[in-house]
Protein backbone atom coordinates (compact mmCIF):
# COMPACT_ATOMS: atom_id res chain seq x y z
CA UNK A 1 0.00 0.00 0.00
CA UNK A 2 1.68 3.22 -1.39
CA UNK A 3 1.49 6.50 0.10
CA UNK A 4 -0.45 8.23 -2.72
CA UNK A 5 -3.20 5.65 -1.41
CA UNK A 6 -3.29 6.55 2.34
CA UNK A 7 -2.91 10.60 1.32
CA UNK A 8 -5.65 10.02 -1.46
CA UNK A 9 -8.28 8.33 1.57
CA UNK A 10 -7.28 10.66 3.61
CA UNK A 11 -8.61 13.40 1.34
CA UNK A 12 -12.05 11.47 0.06
CA UNK A 13 -12.38 10.77 4.09
CA UNK A 14 -11.68 14.17 5.45
CA UNK A 15 -13.38 16.39 2.62
CA UNK A 16 -15.31 14.83 -0.53
CA UNK A 17 -17.03 12.23 1.73
CA UNK A 18 -17.26 14.11 4.92
CA UNK A 19 -19.60 12.66 7.21
CA UNK A 20 -21.62 15.59 7.95
CA UNK A 21 -21.82 17.28 4.41
CA UNK A 22 -21.82 14.56 1.96
CA UNK A 23 -22.80 11.57 4.22
CA UNK A 24 -25.36 13.63 6.79
CA UNK A 25 -24.34 11.47 9.62
CA UNK A 26 -24.25 13.18 12.69
CA UNK A 27 -25.91 16.28 12.39
CA UNK A 28 -27.18 16.59 16.13
CA UNK A 29 -24.04 17.39 17.47
CA UNK A 30 -23.15 19.56 14.50
CA UNK A 31 -25.75 21.60 15.29
CA UNK A 32 -25.88 21.61 19.22
CA UNK A 33 -22.35 21.64 20.16
CA UNK A 34 -21.37 24.45 18.02
CA UNK A 35 -21.84 27.43 19.49
CA UNK A 36 -18.29 27.95 20.52
CA UNK A 37 -14.84 27.52 19.07
CA UNK A 38 -13.31 25.95 21.99
CA UNK A 39 -16.26 23.48 23.09
CA UNK A 40 -16.71 22.45 19.05
CA UNK A 41 -12.69 21.30 19.27
CA UNK A 42 -13.53 19.28 22.65
CA UNK A 43 -16.24 17.25 20.66
CA UNK A 44 -14.31 16.95 17.94
CA UNK A 45 -11.46 15.51 20.04
CA UNK A 46 -14.15 13.51 22.13
CA UNK A 47 -15.71 11.64 18.90
CA UNK A 48 -12.64 11.33 16.79
CA UNK A 49 -11.42 9.49 19.89
CA UNK A 50 -14.44 7.13 19.59
CA UNK A 51 -15.00 6.62 15.91
CA UNK A 52 -10.97 5.82 15.56
CA UNK A 53 -11.33 3.23 18.84
CA UNK A 54 -14.92 1.96 17.89
CA UNK A 55 -13.41 1.11 14.58
CA UNK A 56 -10.65 -0.75 16.06
CA UNK A 57 -13.01 -2.89 18.33
CA UNK A 58 -15.57 -3.48 16.26
CA UNK A 59 -12.99 -4.78 13.13
CA UNK A 60 -12.30 -7.49 15.85
CA UNK A 61 -15.59 -8.07 16.71
CA UNK A 62 -17.08 -8.76 13.77
CA UNK A 63 -14.63 -10.68 11.90
CA UNK A 64 -13.07 -12.57 15.45
CA UNK A 65 -16.36 -13.29 16.69
CA UNK A 66 -19.73 -12.56 14.58
CA UNK A 67 -17.59 -14.23 11.45
CA UNK A 68 -16.55 -16.98 13.10
CA UNK A 69 -19.74 -17.85 14.75
CA UNK A 70 -21.86 -16.58 11.45
CA UNK A 71 -23.79 -14.19 13.66
CA UNK A 72 -23.02 -11.01 11.58
CA UNK A 73 -26.81 -10.10 11.81
CA UNK A 74 -25.83 -9.05 15.29
CA UNK A 75 -23.11 -6.58 14.31
CA UNK A 76 -25.36 -3.04 14.90
CA UNK A 77 -25.89 -4.22 18.54
CA UNK A 78 -22.89 -5.53 19.66
CA UNK A 79 -21.37 -1.95 17.98
CA UNK A 80 -23.65 -0.25 19.33
CA UNK A 81 -22.35 -2.15 23.04
CA UNK A 82 -18.96 -1.10 22.33
CA UNK A 83 -19.90 2.54 21.57
CA UNK A 84 -21.62 3.16 24.64
CA UNK A 85 -18.74 1.43 26.84
CA UNK A 86 -16.03 3.83 25.03
CA UNK A 87 -18.80 6.52 25.23
CA UNK A 88 -18.89 6.18 29.18
CA UNK A 89 -15.09 5.49 29.75
CA UNK A 90 -14.71 8.78 27.84
CA UNK A 91 -17.23 10.24 29.71
CA UNK A 92 -14.93 9.75 33.06
CA UNK A 93 -11.64 10.49 31.88
CA UNK A 94 -13.05 14.42 30.44
CA UNK A 95 -14.82 14.60 34.06
CA UNK A 96 -11.60 13.59 35.59
CA UNK A 97 -8.93 15.43 33.26
CA UNK A 98 -10.66 18.24 31.78
CA UNK A 99 -13.19 19.63 34.39
CA UNK A 100 -13.52 22.37 33.03
CA UNK A 101 -14.28 21.12 29.45
CA UNK A 102 -17.09 18.89 31.11
CA UNK A 103 -20.07 20.97 31.89
CA UNK A 104 -20.11 22.82 28.29
CA UNK A 105 -20.48 19.36 26.20
CA UNK A 106 -23.59 18.75 28.79
CA UNK A 107 -26.06 16.80 27.31
CA UNK A 108 -24.14 15.87 23.60
CA UNK A 109 -21.42 13.94 25.35
CA UNK A 110 -23.71 10.84 26.22
CA UNK A 111 -25.42 11.64 22.99
CA UNK A 112 -22.28 10.67 21.09
CA UNK A 113 -23.57 6.96 22.13
CA UNK A 114 -26.62 7.76 19.49
CA UNK A 115 -24.10 9.89 17.30
CA UNK A 116 -24.91 7.89 14.08
CA UNK A 117 -21.69 9.07 12.37
CA UNK A 118 -20.06 6.66 15.09
CA UNK A 119 -21.55 3.80 14.02
CA UNK A 120 -22.05 5.23 10.67
CA UNK A 121 -18.26 4.67 10.27
CA UNK A 122 -18.47 1.23 11.61
CA UNK A 123 -21.17 -0.18 9.76
CA UNK A 124 -19.01 1.47 6.23
CA UNK A 125 -16.36 -0.14 7.44
CA UNK A 126 -18.06 -3.61 7.30
CA UNK A 127 -19.76 -3.12 3.92
CA UNK A 128 -16.93 -1.59 2.17
CA UNK A 129 -15.21 -4.85 3.45
CA UNK A 130 -12.01 -2.33 4.45
CA UNK A 131 -9.05 -4.37 6.05
CA UNK A 132 -7.97 -2.88 9.72
CA UNK A 133 -5.53 -0.21 8.99
CA UNK A 134 -8.33 1.22 6.07
CA UNK A 135 -11.10 0.99 9.24
CA UNK A 136 -8.90 2.60 11.57
CA UNK A 137 -8.02 5.21 8.99
CA UNK A 138 -11.50 5.70 8.32
CA UNK A 139 -12.46 6.35 11.49
CA UNK A 140 -9.98 8.50 12.58
CA UNK A 141 -10.37 10.57 8.94
CA UNK A 142 -13.33 10.73 8.86
CA UNK A 143 -13.56 12.15 12.68
CA UNK A 144 -10.90 14.43 11.59
CA UNK A 145 -13.54 15.82 8.88
CA UNK A 146 -16.20 16.06 11.49
CA UNK A 147 -13.75 18.11 13.81
CA UNK A 148 -13.03 20.27 10.68
CA UNK A 149 -16.68 20.77 10.07
CA UNK A 150 -17.89 21.32 13.23
CA UNK A 151 -14.97 23.78 14.02
CA UNK A 152 -15.56 25.82 10.68
CA UNK A 153 -19.45 25.87 11.95
CA UNK A 154 -18.83 27.42 15.34
CA UNK A 155 -17.05 29.95 13.51
CA UNK A 156 -19.23 30.93 11.26
CA UNK A 157 -21.91 30.87 14.14
CA UNK A 158 -19.66 33.03 16.81
CA UNK A 159 -19.60 35.47 13.68
CA UNK A 160 -23.64 35.05 13.32
CA UNK A 161 -24.06 36.20 16.91
CA UNK A 162 -22.47 39.87 16.34
CA UNK A 163 -24.26 40.04 13.19
CA UNK A 164 -27.61 42.06 12.36
CA UNK A 165 -30.06 39.52 11.67
CA UNK A 166 -33.90 39.72 11.22
CA UNK A 167 -35.57 38.61 13.79
CA UNK A 168 -37.31 35.98 12.67
CA UNK A 169 -34.13 33.98 11.82
CA UNK A 170 -31.83 34.58 14.65
CA UNK A 171 -30.46 31.48 16.12
CA UNK A 172 -31.61 27.96 14.73
CA UNK A 173 -32.92 29.08 11.22
CA UNK A 174 -29.61 31.00 10.34
CA UNK A 175 -27.43 28.08 11.57
CA UNK A 176 -29.25 25.63 9.29
CA UNK A 177 -29.06 28.33 6.28
CA UNK A 178 -25.15 28.32 6.67
CA UNK A 179 -24.82 24.56 7.22
CA UNK A 180 -26.71 24.45 3.98
CA UNK A 181 -24.29 26.75 2.29
CA UNK A 182 -21.39 25.09 4.24
CA UNK A 183 -22.59 21.83 2.45
CA UNK A 184 -22.93 22.85 -1.14
CA UNK A 185 -18.73 24.15 -0.63
CA UNK A 186 -18.03 20.79 0.06
CA UNK A 187 -20.22 19.10 -2.51
CA UNK A 188 -17.62 21.50 -4.95
CA UNK A 189 -14.98 18.84 -3.76
CA UNK A 190 -17.54 15.78 -5.06
CA UNK A 191 -15.29 13.88 -7.84
CA UNK A 192 -11.57 14.26 -6.66
CA UNK B 1 -27.31 -23.61 17.72
CA UNK B 2 -27.28 -20.02 16.02
CA UNK B 3 -29.12 -18.17 18.68
CA UNK B 4 -27.39 -19.70 22.13
CA UNK B 5 -23.99 -18.06 19.97
CA UNK B 6 -25.70 -14.52 19.61
CA UNK B 7 -27.01 -14.49 23.58
CA UNK B 8 -23.96 -15.97 24.20
CA UNK B 9 -21.81 -13.38 22.50
CA UNK B 10 -23.85 -10.57 23.46
CA UNK B 11 -23.61 -11.65 26.73
CA UNK B 12 -19.87 -11.93 27.41
CA UNK B 13 -18.92 -8.85 25.39
CA UNK B 14 -21.43 -7.53 27.90
CA UNK B 15 -19.87 -8.61 30.95
CA UNK B 16 -16.41 -7.86 29.42
CA UNK B 17 -17.14 -4.25 28.81
CA UNK B 18 -19.28 -4.11 32.11
CA UNK B 19 -15.67 -5.30 33.76
CA UNK B 20 -13.89 -2.75 31.96
CA UNK B 21 -15.94 0.19 32.72
CA UNK B 22 -16.36 -0.55 36.42
CA UNK B 23 -12.39 -0.84 36.44
CA UNK B 24 -12.35 2.87 35.14
CA UNK B 25 -14.47 3.77 37.78
CA UNK B 26 -12.64 2.67 40.54
CA UNK B 27 -9.55 4.73 38.41
CA UNK B 28 -11.17 7.71 37.29
CA UNK B 29 -14.10 8.29 40.16
CA UNK B 30 -14.60 12.06 40.97
CA UNK B 31 -15.62 12.95 44.06
CA UNK B 32 -18.27 15.53 43.44
CA UNK B 33 -18.33 18.43 46.46
CA UNK B 34 -22.20 17.27 48.38
CA UNK B 35 -23.17 20.42 49.06
CA UNK B 36 -23.96 21.46 45.54
CA UNK B 37 -26.55 18.45 45.45
CA UNK B 38 -27.80 19.99 49.32
CA UNK B 39 -27.64 23.60 47.84
CA UNK B 40 -29.85 22.30 44.52
CA UNK B 41 -32.16 21.05 47.17
CA UNK B 42 -33.05 24.00 48.99
CA UNK B 43 -33.67 26.24 45.49
CA UNK B 44 -36.34 26.64 43.57
CA UNK B 45 -35.88 23.58 41.30
CA UNK B 46 -37.91 25.03 38.53
CA UNK B 47 -34.89 26.15 36.29
CA UNK B 48 -36.38 29.83 35.92
CA UNK B 49 -33.35 31.35 35.15
CA UNK B 50 -34.41 34.54 37.68
CA UNK B 51 -30.81 34.19 38.85
CA UNK B 52 -28.93 34.47 35.69
CA UNK B 53 -27.34 30.75 35.95
CA UNK B 54 -28.31 27.92 33.54
CA UNK B 55 -29.93 26.29 35.95
CA UNK B 56 -30.20 25.66 39.42
CA UNK B 57 -27.58 23.32 39.43
CA UNK B 58 -25.06 25.99 38.13
CA UNK B 59 -26.42 28.28 40.46
CA UNK B 60 -25.89 25.95 43.05
CA UNK B 61 -22.13 25.21 42.06
CA UNK B 62 -21.65 29.30 42.13
CA UNK B 63 -23.12 29.65 45.61
CA UNK B 64 -20.53 26.90 46.34
CA UNK B 65 -17.34 28.91 44.56
CA UNK B 66 -18.78 31.64 46.23
CA UNK B 67 -19.32 33.69 42.61
CA UNK B 68 -23.17 33.99 43.49
CA UNK B 69 -25.64 35.39 46.79
CA UNK B 70 -27.67 32.55 47.45
CA UNK B 71 -31.00 35.69 47.85
CA UNK B 72 -30.00 35.91 43.92
CA UNK B 73 -32.62 32.70 43.90
CA UNK B 74 -36.17 34.08 43.73
CA UNK B 75 -38.03 31.59 44.36
CA UNK B 76 -36.41 29.96 47.25
CA UNK B 77 -38.45 31.25 50.48
CA UNK B 78 -36.72 32.51 53.50
CA UNK B 79 -36.00 29.38 55.33
CA UNK B 80 -34.32 27.70 52.42
CA UNK B 81 -32.12 31.13 52.14
CA UNK B 82 -31.27 30.34 55.44
CA UNK B 83 -30.81 26.77 55.23
CA UNK B 84 -27.95 27.71 52.58
CA UNK B 85 -26.57 29.60 54.94
CA UNK B 86 -26.12 27.17 57.07
CA UNK B 87 -24.76 24.81 55.02
CA UNK B 88 -22.13 27.21 53.12
CA UNK B 89 -21.57 28.91 56.84
CA UNK B 90 -22.42 32.73 55.88
CA UNK B 91 -25.54 34.99 56.83
CA UNK B 92 -27.91 34.81 54.03
CA UNK B 93 -29.62 38.34 53.71
CA UNK B 94 -33.45 37.97 51.78
CA UNK B 95 -33.64 40.33 49.14
CA UNK B 96 -36.39 42.61 48.69
CA UNK B 97 -39.56 40.35 47.32
CA UNK B 98 -40.64 41.61 43.73
CA UNK B 99 -43.33 40.52 42.01
CA UNK B 100 -44.50 40.76 38.59
CA UNK B 101 -47.44 43.63 37.68
CA UNK B 102 -49.99 44.05 34.84
CA UNK B 103 -49.88 47.30 33.85
CA UNK B 104 -53.16 47.58 32.14
CA UNK B 105 -56.58 47.69 33.46
CA UNK B 106 -58.48 47.19 30.03
CA UNK B 107 -60.82 43.78 31.47
CA UNK B 108 -63.77 42.68 28.94
CA UNK B 109 -65.68 45.45 29.41
CA UNK B 110 -63.58 48.20 29.93
CA UNK B 111 -61.57 48.02 26.59
CA UNK B 112 -63.33 48.27 23.58
CA UNK B 113 -63.10 45.53 21.37
CA UNK B 114 -61.46 46.03 17.69
CA UNK B 115 -62.62 42.80 16.06
CA UNK B 116 -63.46 38.99 17.91
CA UNK B 117 -60.56 37.43 17.62
CA UNK B 118 -61.06 33.66 16.47
CA UNK B 119 -57.43 32.55 15.82
CA UNK B 120 -54.78 30.16 17.63
CA UNK B 121 -54.36 31.17 21.52
CA UNK B 122 -51.20 33.24 21.00
CA UNK B 123 -51.02 36.89 22.32
CA UNK B 124 -48.18 37.32 19.74
CA UNK B 125 -50.05 36.06 16.68
CA UNK B 126 -53.36 38.23 17.60
CA UNK B 127 -51.33 41.48 18.50
CA UNK B 128 -49.42 41.26 15.13
CA UNK B 129 -53.66 40.92 13.19
CA UNK B 130 -54.45 44.29 12.58
CA UNK B 131 -53.53 46.07 15.61
CA UNK B 132 -54.70 43.51 18.26
CA UNK B 133 -58.18 42.17 19.07
CA UNK B 134 -58.59 45.72 21.79
CA UNK B 135 -59.02 48.85 20.29
CA UNK B 136 -55.81 50.12 22.43
CA UNK B 137 -52.61 48.96 21.13
CA UNK B 138 -51.02 49.06 24.55
CA UNK B 139 -53.57 46.87 26.16
CA UNK B 140 -52.93 43.81 27.38
CA UNK B 141 -54.20 41.14 24.86
CA UNK B 142 -55.28 38.60 27.38
CA UNK B 143 -54.69 35.28 25.81
CA UNK B 144 -52.46 34.36 28.06
CA UNK B 145 -48.51 33.88 26.59
CA UNK B 146 -47.26 34.83 29.65
CA UNK B 147 -49.75 32.44 31.45
CA UNK B 148 -47.53 29.54 29.58
CA UNK B 149 -44.29 30.71 30.13
CA UNK B 150 -44.27 31.07 34.21
CA UNK B 151 -42.96 28.22 35.73
CA UNK B 152 -45.25 28.72 38.91
CA UNK B 153 -48.56 29.35 37.62
CA UNK B 154 -48.71 32.41 39.04
CA UNK B 155 -50.75 33.62 36.21
CA UNK B 156 -54.15 33.36 34.97
CA UNK B 157 -56.81 35.60 32.85
CA UNK B 158 -59.69 36.69 33.72
CA UNK B 159 -62.32 38.39 31.85
CA UNK B 160 -59.92 38.98 29.09
CA UNK B 161 -56.87 40.18 31.48
CA UNK B 162 -53.59 39.20 32.75
CA UNK B 163 -53.84 38.52 36.70
CA UNK B 164 -51.09 37.90 39.14
CA UNK B 165 -50.97 35.80 42.17
CA UNK B 166 -48.77 37.19 44.41
CA UNK B 167 -48.58 34.41 46.62
CA UNK B 168 -47.46 32.18 44.17
CA UNK B 169 -45.17 34.59 42.04
CA UNK B 170 -41.55 34.92 42.74
CA UNK B 171 -40.58 37.84 40.53
CA UNK B 172 -38.21 35.68 38.24
CA UNK B 173 -39.01 37.66 35.52
CA UNK B 174 -39.50 35.01 32.91
CA UNK B 175 -42.98 36.62 31.80
CA UNK B 176 -41.63 39.83 31.13
CA UNK B 177 -40.10 38.91 27.52
CA UNK B 178 -43.04 37.17 26.47
CA UNK B 179 -45.51 39.44 26.47
CA UNK B 180 -45.68 41.16 23.07
CA UNK B 181 -46.88 44.34 24.74
CA UNK B 182 -44.37 44.45 27.35
CA UNK B 183 -47.40 45.27 29.90
CA UNK B 184 -45.76 43.10 32.93
CA UNK B 185 -43.27 44.61 34.60
CA UNK B 186 -41.24 43.39 37.98
CA UNK B 187 -42.21 45.83 41.28
CA UNK B 188 -41.36 45.67 44.94
CA UNK B 189 -43.70 43.59 46.91
CA UNK B 190 -44.89 46.79 48.82
CA UNK B 191 -48.07 48.95 48.57
CA UNK B 192 -47.10 51.56 45.90
CA UNK B 193 -49.41 52.91 43.82
CA UNK B 194 -49.70 51.66 40.23
CA UNK B 195 -50.73 53.24 37.04
CA UNK B 196 -52.01 50.23 35.21
CA UNK B 197 -51.71 51.93 31.95
CA UNK B 198 -48.75 52.46 29.17
CA UNK B 199 -50.84 54.02 26.52
CA UNK B 200 -49.19 57.11 25.71
CA UNK B 201 -51.60 58.43 22.96
CA UNK B 202 -53.29 61.67 23.13
CA UNK B 203 -55.87 61.93 25.17
CA UNK B 204 -58.87 61.69 22.86
CA UNK B 205 -57.38 58.33 20.80
CA UNK B 206 -56.65 56.45 24.28
CA UNK B 207 -60.26 57.72 25.55
CA UNK B 208 -61.62 56.61 22.45
CA UNK B 209 -60.31 53.13 22.72
CA UNK B 210 -60.53 52.44 26.68
CA UNK B 211 -62.68 53.85 29.34
CA UNK B 212 -59.97 53.35 32.11
CA UNK B 213 -57.01 54.98 29.78
CA UNK B 214 -54.77 57.55 31.37
CA UNK B 215 -55.33 60.57 29.40
CA UNK B 216 -52.12 62.11 30.90
CA UNK B 217 -53.96 64.94 32.40
CA UNK B 218 -51.16 65.36 35.21
CA UNK B 219 -53.90 65.54 37.77
CA UNK B 220 -51.81 63.04 39.83
CA UNK B 221 -48.52 65.20 39.25
CA UNK B 222 -50.25 68.17 41.01
CA UNK B 223 -52.14 65.83 43.86
CA UNK B 224 -48.91 64.18 44.96
CA UNK B 225 -46.87 65.90 47.90
CA UNK B 226 -43.97 63.72 47.38
CA UNK B 227 -42.86 64.29 44.09
CA UNK B 228 -43.33 60.65 42.82
CA UNK B 229 -45.49 60.61 40.17
CA UNK B 230 -44.75 61.89 36.49
CA UNK B 231 -46.89 62.24 33.25
CA UNK B 232 -43.61 60.96 30.78
CA UNK B 233 -44.83 61.04 27.19
CA UNK B 234 -48.41 61.46 27.77
CA UNK B 235 -48.62 58.59 30.44
CA UNK B 236 -48.19 58.49 34.12
CA UNK B 237 -45.53 56.91 35.87
CA UNK B 238 -44.90 56.21 39.08
CA UNK B 239 -41.35 56.33 40.95
CA UNK B 240 -41.40 53.56 43.45
CA UNK B 241 -38.43 54.78 45.79
CA UNK B 242 -40.21 58.00 46.29
CA UNK B 243 -43.85 56.61 47.04
CA UNK B 244 -45.15 56.43 50.34
CA UNK B 245 -48.57 54.89 49.27
CA UNK B 246 -50.86 57.14 50.54
CA UNK B 247 -53.31 56.29 47.88
CA UNK B 248 -53.86 60.15 47.16
CA UNK B 249 -53.41 60.28 43.61
CA UNK B 250 -56.21 56.37 43.53
CA UNK B 251 -58.71 58.57 44.37
CA UNK B 252 -58.18 61.70 42.18
CA UNK B 253 -57.50 59.52 39.01
CA UNK B 254 -60.49 60.53 36.58
CA UNK B 255 -59.98 57.48 34.64
CA UNK B 256 -59.60 54.96 37.41
CA UNK B 257 -56.37 54.00 36.14
CA UNK B 258 -54.25 53.76 39.07
CA UNK B 259 -54.47 51.70 41.71
CA UNK B 260 -52.63 50.55 45.25
CA UNK B 261 -50.56 47.41 45.12
CA UNK B 262 -48.66 44.85 44.62
CA UNK B 263 -49.27 44.30 48.40
CA UNK B 264 -52.55 44.74 49.76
Amino acid sequence: MSEINILSFFVACVITNNFIFSRFLGVCPFLGVSKQVSTAFGMGVAVTFVMTFASLFTYFIYYGVLVTLKIEFMSTISFILVIATLVQFLEMAIKKFFPALYPSFGIYLPLITTNCAVLGVTVININESYNLLYSVMNGFFGALGFTLAIVLMAGVRERLENSNIPESMKGFPISLVSACLMAIGFMGFAGI
Amino acid sequence: MSILYTALSLGVLGTICGLLLSLAYKKLNVKTDPRIEQITECLGGANCGGCGYAGCEAFAQAVLEGKADPALCVSAPDEKLKEIGKIMGIDVTPTQKKVAVVLCHGCDGIAKPRYTYDGLKSCLLASSMAGGPKLCEFSCVGLGDCVKACPFGALSIEKGLAKVNNELCTGCGTCIPVCPRSILELMPYAKNAIVRCKNTNVARVARASCSSACIGCKKCERTCQHDAIHVINGVAIVDNDKCTGCSECVEGCPCNCIDMGPAD
